[in-house]
This record gives C-alpha cells, sequence and structure tokens, in this order.
C-alpha cells in the first residue's frame, strides 16, 4: 500500500465542521450540525474497507501515524462517529456555535486517540480532548461551574503527565520505538505503569475517579451528553490496544463496579447518579481488559459500543427534564411522568439496556465479560459483577425513572409548571437511541461481526435468561420492599475530589496567610528603602517617554488613524457593493498575476 | 395522551398489578425448576432453582443497606458543605 497516498482523518472533518460553525446561523447551521457528523460517519465506515497504515509523517526523528486502521479501533470509531452524529442531533437547538465547535474538537480528540498509531500522536489528542471538553463544562455558566471546569483539568493535566512521563521512559528504553500496541504487562517496567495510570485516569478508577461526577453533573445539558460518551471509552479503547491480560485491571474493575453501585446508592442528584453508574459499567469492561482473552476483549469492546448509546440515552432523558424544569435533584422531582412521557419511556428504554434485560442492549454485551470471567475461573470476579449489575438495575433501572417520574412529588409549583416533553429534536435523538439499544438487543450479529475476534458466544440460552431475570426481578422486589429506605435524601457525598479540594483550601490558605505576610514585609521593605530612587528614576523615564517616544508614537497613530478614515469612506456599507469591489480586486489581482507571469515569459 | 392514560390505568389498578408481579416472580422460579437446563452452570451452588432469585435478592438487600451505612458514616454531608469555596 503506498505510504503517502491521500488519506482523510474522520477528525479532520470535525475539526473543520467546527471552524466553519460561528460563520454560520439558522437554518444554515442546522444543517451542518446534521450533515457534518454525517459525513464523519460516512468516512470512519470508508475508511474501515481499507485497513493498514495510513497518514504515516516522519517529524524530526519521529514517526507519527494518524491512520492505523484496524478491527479493534473500528469498532470503537464507529460508535464514536455515531453517537457524534446523535448527539448533535439532541443539541440541534443549542443557539451558541462554540458549544457544538467544543464537542465536535472533543469528538475529533477521541478520534484522533483511536486511530493513532504511536504514542506522540495518542498523547496530542488525548490532551485535546480534555482542552475541549472542559468548555462542556463552563458552558453551563454557573459559578460552580467554573471551579469544577478547573478541577477537570487540572485533573487531566496531571494525569497526561503521568502519559507523557510513562512515554518519555519508553522512548529512552526502546530507542525511539514509539508504536501503540500491546505492553509487556507480563513484566511491566515504570513506563508501563506511567502510561498504564494515564489511561485509567481516564476511565475513572477509583481513586483516580473523582473529576467525573464532579463534572458530568455540572457540565450543560447537552455537554454531559457527549462527555459520557467519549473520554472513558477512549481509554476503554487504548486499554485494550496495551493492556489487555493486565492481572491487576480485573481486580480495579471489580472494584469500579462496586464502588459506582455504593455512591450511587446515595446520590440525590440523578445526572451524578449515572455518572457514578458510569465508573460501575466501565468497570466491567477494565475488568474485561484485566482477563485479556478474546472472549473477554470482544466483551469489553461490545459493552463500550452499547454503553454509549445506553448512558447516552439516559443523559439525554435526565437532560431533558434539566432543560426543561431546571432540576435534576431527586428532591425536588416526582410524579413527572403526566407532564413529561415520552422522557420517562426512553430513560426507561435506556434503564433496562443498561440492566442487560433480556432484548436490550446490555444482555448481549455485558455477560461475555461475566462469561469470560467465569471461564478463567475467577469466580470471585464473575460474582461480583454478578452482584454489581442487581445494582444497576436498583438504581438506573428502577430509582431513576422511579423518584424522577413517579413517587412523591417534590416538585414546585414552577417546576411542575415548566415540565412537559423536550423539543422534536431532542425526543427525536432519544428515539433513535432507543431504537439502537432495542436493535443490538435484539440482532446480535449487527455488534458481534464487528468486534475484533470471532464471536463465538450465545446470549440467549435458556439458562443464560433464566439467570438474568430473576436477578433483576427479585432486585426489583427487594426495591419495592425496602423502598422507604432508599428516599432521597437532599446531601451530597464525599468522594475522592475532597483531598483536592480541601488540598486546594490549604494552598489557598499558605497564599493567604502566611504568604501575605512575606509579601506585605517586602512591600514594607521596599517602600523604606526603594522608592526615592525609584521615583527618580520614574521622574527620568517619564521625561523621556513624553518627549521621545510619544512623539513618535503619536505621530504612527495620527497617520495611521488618517488612512483608516480614508479606507472608511471608500465603503458604503452595502453588501452588494462590497461584493463588487471584492471581485473587482480579484480579478486585478488575478491580471497582475496573469500580466506578470506572460511578462516574464 | 395514550401514554398518561395506561400509566394512570395501571396505577389505579395497582392490587392486580401487584398480584400480576407476583406470579411472575413464581412463574419464573418454577420455570427455572422445570424447564431449564443447567448443564452450563459454572459452579454447584448454580444448580439448585432459584438460586439467581436468591441472589438477587440478597444482592439487593446488601447493597442497599451496606451502602446506606457507609453513607451515614460521615460521606452524606450537607448540600452547602463545598459552599464557602
Amino acid at each position: 500500500m503506498p505510504m503517502n497516498e491521500f488519506w482523510l482523518h474522520p477528525a479532520l472533518i470535525l475539526i473543520a465542521g467546527a471552524l466553519l460553525m460561528p460563520l454560520l446561523r439558522g437554518r444554515a447551521r442546522s444543517v451542518l450540525l446534521l450533515l457534518v457528523p454525517a459525513l464523519v460517519f460516512w468516512q470512519v465506515i470508508t475508511v474501515g474497507l481499507n485497513p493498514g497504515l495510513h497518514g504515516v509523517v516522519k517529524f524530526l526523528d519521529l514517526t507519527l501515524t494518524f491512520g492505523r486502521v484496524d478491527k479493534l479501533g473500528q469498532v470503537f470509531a464507529y460508535i464514536m462517529a455515531l453517537m457524534c452524529l446523535l448527539g448533535s442531533l439532541y443539541a440541534l437547538h443549542v443557539k451558541e456555535p462554540a458549544q457544538h465547535s467544543a464537542a465536535w474538537i472533543y469528538v475529533a480528540g477521541s478520534l484522533g486517540v483511536i486511530y493513532a498509531g504511536d504514542f506522540m500522536t495518542l498523547f496530542l489528542f488525548w490532551e485535546l480532548m480534555a482542552f475541549s471538553s472542559v468548555f462542556l463544562i463552563w458552558f453551563r455558566r454557573r459559578p460552580q461551574s467554573l471551579g469544577a471546569g478547573f478541577r477537570y483539568l487540572m485533573v487531566h493535566v496531571a494525569g497526561g503527565l503521568a502519559l507523557l512521563g510513562g512515554i518519555i521512559l519508553r522512548y529512552q528504553a526502546t530507542g525511539g520505538d514509539l508504536t501503540f500496541g500491546q505492553l509487556d504487562v507480563v513484566n511491566p517496567d515504570l513506563s508501563t505503569y506511567l502510561i498504564m495510570i494515564g489511561f485509567i485516569l481516564n476511565a475513572a478508577v477509583p481513586p483516580l475517579h473523582a473529576w467525573l461526577p464532579d463534572a458530568y453533573s455540572e457540565a450543560t445539558v447537552t455537554g454531559s451528553v457527549f462527555m459520557c460518551a467519549f473520554t472513558t471509552k477512549t481509554a476503554v479503547y487504548a486499554l485494550c490496544r496495551g493492556f489487555a491480560g493486565m492481572e491487576i485491571l480485573i481486580v480495579l474493575g471489580v472494584i469500579m463496579a462496586l464502588y459506582g453501585v455504593i455512591y450511587a446508592v446515595l446520590e440525590n442528584d440523578s445526572r451524578r447518579l449515572l455518572a457514578y453508574h458510569i465508573i460501575s459499567q466501565v468497570g466491567y469492561m477494565v475488568a474485561g481488559v484485566g482477563l485479556g482473552t478474546q472472549m473477554a476483549i470482544n466483551g469489553a469492546c461490545a459493552h463500550a459500543f452499547a454503553h454509549i448509546l445506553y448512558k447516552g440515552l439516559l443523559f439525554m432523558g435526565t437532560g431533558s427534564v434539566l432543560y426543561m424544569t431546571g432540576k435534576s435533584k431527586f428532591s425536588e422531582l416526582g410524579g413527572l411522568y403526566k407532564k413529561m412521557p415520552w422522557a420517562f419511556v426512553f430513560t426507561l428504554i435506556g434503564g433496562l439496556s443498561i440492566s442487560a434485560f433480556p432484548l436490550f442492549s446490555g444482555f448481549v454485551s455485558k455477560s461475555m465479560i461475566v462469561a469470560a470471567g467465569f471461564e478463567e475461573h475467577k469466580m470471585w470476579a464473575a460474582f461480583l459483577l454478578m452482584l454489581a449489575s442487581a445494582g444497576t438495575f436498583l438504581h438506573t433501572g428502577l430509582k431513576v425513572p422511579y423518584f424522577i417520574w413517579f413517587g412523591k412529588n417534590n416538585c414546585s409549583p414552577e417546576t411542575w409548571d415548566l415540565a412537559k416533553d423536550p423539543p422534536w429534536n431532542m425526543r427525536a435523538a432519544m428515539a433513535l437511541m432507543s431504537m439502537m439499544c432495542i436493535f443490538i438487543g435484539c440482532y446480535t450479529p449487527y455488534l458481534y461481526n464487528m468486534l475484533p475476534y470471532a464471536v463465538d458466544y450465545q446470549p440467549y440460552t435458556a439458562y443464560h435468561v433464566s439467570e438474568t431475570l430473576q436477578i433483576l426481578l427479585f432486585t426489583a422486589l427487594g426495591f419495592f420492599l425496602f423502598i422507604g429506605k432508599l428516599t432521597p435524601e437532599p446531601t451530597i457525598s464525599l468522594d475522592m475530589d475532597w483531598f483536592y479540594r480541601m488540598g486546594g483550601r490549604g494552598v489557598a490558605w499558605v497564599s493567604r496567610v502566611p504568604a501575605q505576610a512575606v509579601d506585605e514585609w517586602v512591600s514594607e521593605f521596599y517602600r523604606f528603602c526603594g522608592l526615592a530612587w525609584t521615583m527618580t528614576m520614574a521622574r527620568m523615564s517619564a521625561w523621556f517617554d513624553g518627549r521621545v517616544i510619544d512623539g513618535v508614537v503619536d505621530g504612527l497613530a495620527v497617520s495611521v488613524r488618517s488612512l483608516g478614515d480614508r479606507v472608511r469612506r471608500l465603503q458604503t456599507g452595502s453588501l452588494q457593493f462590497n461584493i463588487f469591489s471584492a471581485v473587482v480586486a480579484i480579478m486585478v489581482v488575478l491580471l497582475t498575476c496573469a500580466l506578470t507571469a506572460m511578462t516574464l515569459r | 395522551m395514550n401514554l398518561v392514560a395506561l400509566i394512570d390505568f395501571l396505577r389505579n389498578r395497582l392490587k392486580a398489578v401487584i398480584l400480576v408481579c407476583a406470579v411472575v416472580l413464581v412463574l419464573l422460579v418454577v420455570g427455572d425448576w422445570l424447564f431449564v437446563d443447567k448443564e452450563h452452570a459454572h459452579t454447584a451452588a448454580e444448580h439448585y432453582f432459584g438460586f439467581w432469585a436468591v441472589f438477587g435478592f440478597v444482592a439487593c438487600v446488601l447493597i442497599i443497606f451496606v451502602s446506606k451505612w457507609f453513607g451515614h458514616r460521615g460521606i452524606m454531608k450537607r448540600e452547602d458543605y463545598y459552599a464557602d469555596e
């Protein structure tokens, strides 16, 4: 295959679209919002037809590979491009172009990571993701959003530094080979661990996870729909690629799965609850990577695929409640089925999918990972993952729909008045996502044929269906028997972010009290000793400034202003005239060029 | 709206809905006992009928009580806990 043939990176289309966005308005922008992601999706599929290495660039002594296309990357790129399309449809009503641009550049970062064939390219796009997605938090424009955004950015910069450190050590160890492939997980060295820390921070593995609920619950309605899909799943991809079979990931994955479930019980904010369930669900994928068998990696990819759709759907459902009513806390909602029935149905479908109900997407993906655990005789891991799946249904399938759409009506009269089903584009996006969730659950070859390894697994056996239904329905029994215990409490839960929030306060105190005292002493000292001399200097430079510099600058300013004035008088402000003068100017330039060329010949 | 009418229809017959659900639960365990081939079970315990029903119920109760116990050991705080930032 020729190395230098033209290879259009799908991320490039998104970046171009993001730059074009502010230039368009109204209907033209709506068309752009759907057209660009559709083109990206098409390009991802086209690119997939031609596997191999593309877009290879030599830079200094590095070989950067922008387009490594294979089955493992392709399944992630496919679902991310699709999610970008559906997410953009959901966000179609958002008037602010910068929000769309930030989301697209963020997705471009994800696609860049997925197609990156070397660590340097991966790192570039990795950072692009963090620096663009933070705007999706800041655009919420609440005072808390600013803090949450900065915390998000700082945690990700720290993770990025670990990753970069690992890459540099690896560069030294391998003598300059930075190809991104399976790392040595049997005898890992420091560089391997640092790279892993960079990856698992983005996968939100405890104790490096607190940024996720902190940021995702604070992001804009449409921003968190994007965020819940890309950062963690890009990290899962990177782990699949580099760390298959790393045993410690099984332990970490199981801890994640349970950790998210425990915090979800305590959570009063519906979007924070969903954020904790991302941690829980990504736990399954991380455990799958740790198991590392072909079936487990298939399971991790399949689950990431299904997860992007149902979690996006759940964030869309709760997001539409937040968008319409301004509320996301269970203690301020309830009984909304009369006002927002369709949002309820779509959220319920998301809830049934994440809970792995038969005929819904989670059923065909999650079970692959658990089955791989049983096959590897990691009984404890498999049983604990089963335990966590009871928790998943308990919260996302039951608690979220029940306490928003049924339960005690905690809505204030204003909330109740504002509540109704969201605009058509949000409903359409949710309907399409719901259809995808059910389609994947019912027609398994669609997903299974995309997976990196051949699939020899059948989820619809009598045993598996019976097992799943028993767990889920008896969990529902427990939910309704102990519903009093689950009544939402208006509290927040301390998590690992306590350390850096309070650590931050420590720094603030040091800079406020001792550092300021030192600063004041220095100022006092300076005022007595340095001031007289400085004043003399200042007087002298003022004279120089007034007489010499001002003369020159003023002269320049006057001439620029008069030139500007003359140019301004040339313009009349009428569009046709401007276009006409532009065309004339272009003609003049072209003619000049042509004439010069003729003369020179 | 039909959807709302359907939900109201079910809510007005809550007793019947609960009865149906209870019957479904019983049928599920009976079906597991009579019809499901346990050849692919991974452990001996799974061969008892209704194993996963008990597992699901115990898991649910454990998760609720352990989490709430954990939460009330000082993890759950007032909403304005971080407010004076």
